[in-house]
């Protein structure tokens, strides 16, 4: 009963992974047109090290992916901060109003990621309501002063910071759940022995809770991190200027727009590379996390 | 109001002051943009009256004009095709897992969950070579973009089925099957009906995922004519568009939320709240 499933999983999922992978050690045909080689004996290299030469030498796809994990990780730094105390709060004092919380939490993942950002492209655009309101309070001015905003008015004009606030905006739902679950878990006998035991808040907060909810912190990191590595639609949406380029816009000016489709696999490549690296490492971690609080 | 002046840092307020505050940032621009799909003027940034002219009206509205109508109906063909092909075939593969004697259950397992860890982006390089490249002869276009979306929902209706059949255990079939009953029936006439609020749900899911897909979809449209809602977002929302923009994702928005609801309900009939929730979260 699983085979049409199966076949379809290994010809649409592994075998098209697969084809990456021989797009990325094939060649590329005189119209620029991929050439992918499907015998792992006949694979050529060169494209490959001419990606990992451009890393070596500094060149600009070092300059894009660093970019890319100083914007996620900025991100999931605000994203934490912002949504520890919402997920602490849904989680151990909304009481009665638990049910309607997490409802709301929720209502996000229900709209279209992309109608989410329409929402802020109409707001701050120039004369838009966000715009005045930023302009009135007084924050568009402490932005230009931090240098985080280079003119006024002009939040869509290729500004990191509003590439990384949309990021924050956009996935920190993703964060928030599972957080919301971790601290939902914790059992409020340790905390109250810890304060028992003479812990100030602060200190029982510090040393129990905080580390009981790291699975939580972890999981939501994960999966706020995977979208936003891959992501080139919310720095075209609020920014489309190269200086916020990331890697997910170089894979799709490559592959999907442009016609160096060799090099575009190659990228894919080194970015599922390191994810897994980052998965492999979030695994570990759990497990070690959870080994901890079993003992 | 007097306690919180005197103490302002008494315990759960401020969380309290955070939360209220985080969830009107990330409901209250939606519900702006929602608004401006009713303005009367061309403007998306300033008010100018209440009207449906975006939604019906003779020119330039989701209904009459042929780019958003367009976009709009070749969104709920995609949409129709993937719950029809996606809900069966990850139905019959939760089965199946779950029946699986012998080696390779566990590798297709996680073979079975990667897609839900997968940047949609390497999904959609690695589906568009595999178009252009290993399957020319179907090429970019609808089917090509069903095909996708197919790949990535199909986890989502087995994790969803799986708990279903989790939480139904084996006891069921078990007793049919000492009352005598063929494997057949058991799996038509106990399995299949007891499972039925978990296929009405992953179908909604698999709708609203659908609906709201944007990278797969982008990458595997042939021309203007397989544009999706979201792909118009993409493409028009720093153009200058009318507010007829924010009243096609407006109606795009309406269909999924109904989707989902109807499905949150039907399960809830069915299933414990705690499940029902689950589901109402998954749909990532």
């Amino acid at each position: 009963m699983a085979f049409p499933g199966v076949a379809w999983l290994a010809i649409f999922f592994l075998v098209a992974f697969y084809a990456v992978v021989c797009v990325a050690f094939g060649n590329e045909d005189t119209l620029s047109q991929p050439v992918p080689f499907w015998n792992p004996l006949h694979w050529n290299a060169g494209y490959v090290l001419q990606v990992l030469g451009n890393y070596w030498h500094r060149g600009p796809y070092l300059t894009v992916s660093i970019r890319t994990i100083e914007f996620v990780a900025l991100s999931i730094g605000l994203c934490l901060l912002i949504g520890y105390p919402v997920a602490y709060y849904t989680a151990r004092h909304a009481g009665r109003w638990k049910g309607v919380v997490l409802l709301l939490l929720i209502v996000p993942f229900w709209i279209n990621y992309l109608m989410r950002m329409l929402a802020w492209i109409n707001l701050l655009a120039p004369n838009g309501w966000g715009t005045r309101m930023l302009h009135d309070i007084g924050i568009e001015r402490v932005f230009i002063w931090l240098g985080l905003l280079s003119a006024r008015g002009g939040w869509l004009d290729g500004q990191p910071s509003a590439v990384i606030l949309a990021f924050v905006y956009g996935y920190i739902p993703f964060l928030i759940l599972p957080l919301v679950v971790a601290l939902d878990r914790i059992d409020q006998r340790q905390i109250d022995a810890a304060r028992d035991l003479g812990a100030s808040p602060f200190s029982a907060f510090v040393r129990v809770t905080l580390p009981l909810s790291k699975v939580g912190i972890l999981a939501g990191c994960v999966l706020v991190a995977l979208p936003m590595f891959g992501d080139y639609y919310t720095p075209d949406l609020v920014s489309a200027s190269t200086k916020t380029s990331l890697i997910g816009n170089q894979i799709d000016e490559f592959t999907r727009q442009g016609s160096e489709k060799v090099t575009g696999a190659v990228l894919t490549l080194v970015l599922s590379a390191f994810l897994l690296l980052l998965m492999f490492y979030y695994l570990r971690t759990t497990r070690q996390a959870t080994a901890v609080a079993e003992e | 109001m007097i306690n919180w002046l005197r103490n302002p840092w008494g315990k759960p307020r401020w969380l309290k002051l955070i939360t209220i505050v985080y969830i009107l940032w990330s409901i209250v621009p939606v519900a702006i943009a929602i608004l401006f799909a009713f303005n009367a003027g061309r403007s998306r940034t300033t008010w100018q009256g209440f009207s449906f002219r975006w939604f019906t009206g003779a020119s330039g509205s989701v209904l009459h004009d042929p780019q958003y109508q367009g976009a709009l109906k070749h969104t709920l063909i995609l949409a129709v095709i993937c719950v029809a092909v996606a809900t069966p075939l990850g139905v019959a593969l939760a089965l199946g897992l779950q029946r699986w004697r012998g080696p390779g259950g566990g590798t297709v397992n996680t073979v079975m969950l990667l897609p839900l860890v997968t940047p949609e982006i390497v999904m959609g390089v690695a589906l568009l070579l595999l178009f252009l490249r290993v399957f020319p002869e179907i090429g970019l276009g609808t089917p090509a973009q069903a095909i996708g979306q197919v790949t990535f929902t199909l986890s989502y209706v087995v994790v969803i089925v799986r708990g279903r059949l989790t939480s139904i255990g084996p006891e069921y079939e078990e007793a049919a099957a000492d009352l005598g009953a063929p494997p057949h029936d058991q799996l038509f006439r106990v399995v299949l009906p007891l499972l039925i609020p978990a296929i009405i749900a992953s179908a909604a899911v698999a709708f609203a995922l659908s609906i709201d897909d944007f990278v797969v979809t982008q990458y595997l449209s042939g021309n203007a004519s397989t544009t999706t809602v979201s792909m118009l977002l993409y493409a028009s929302a720093r153009g200058a568009p009318t507010p007829a923009l924010n009243a096609i994702a407006t109606v795009a928005l309406l269909i999924t939320l109904a989707t989902l609801t109807l499905a949150f309900l039907v399960y809830r009939r069915f299933a414990s709240g705690r499940e029902a929730a689950a589901v109402a979260a998954l749909d990532i």
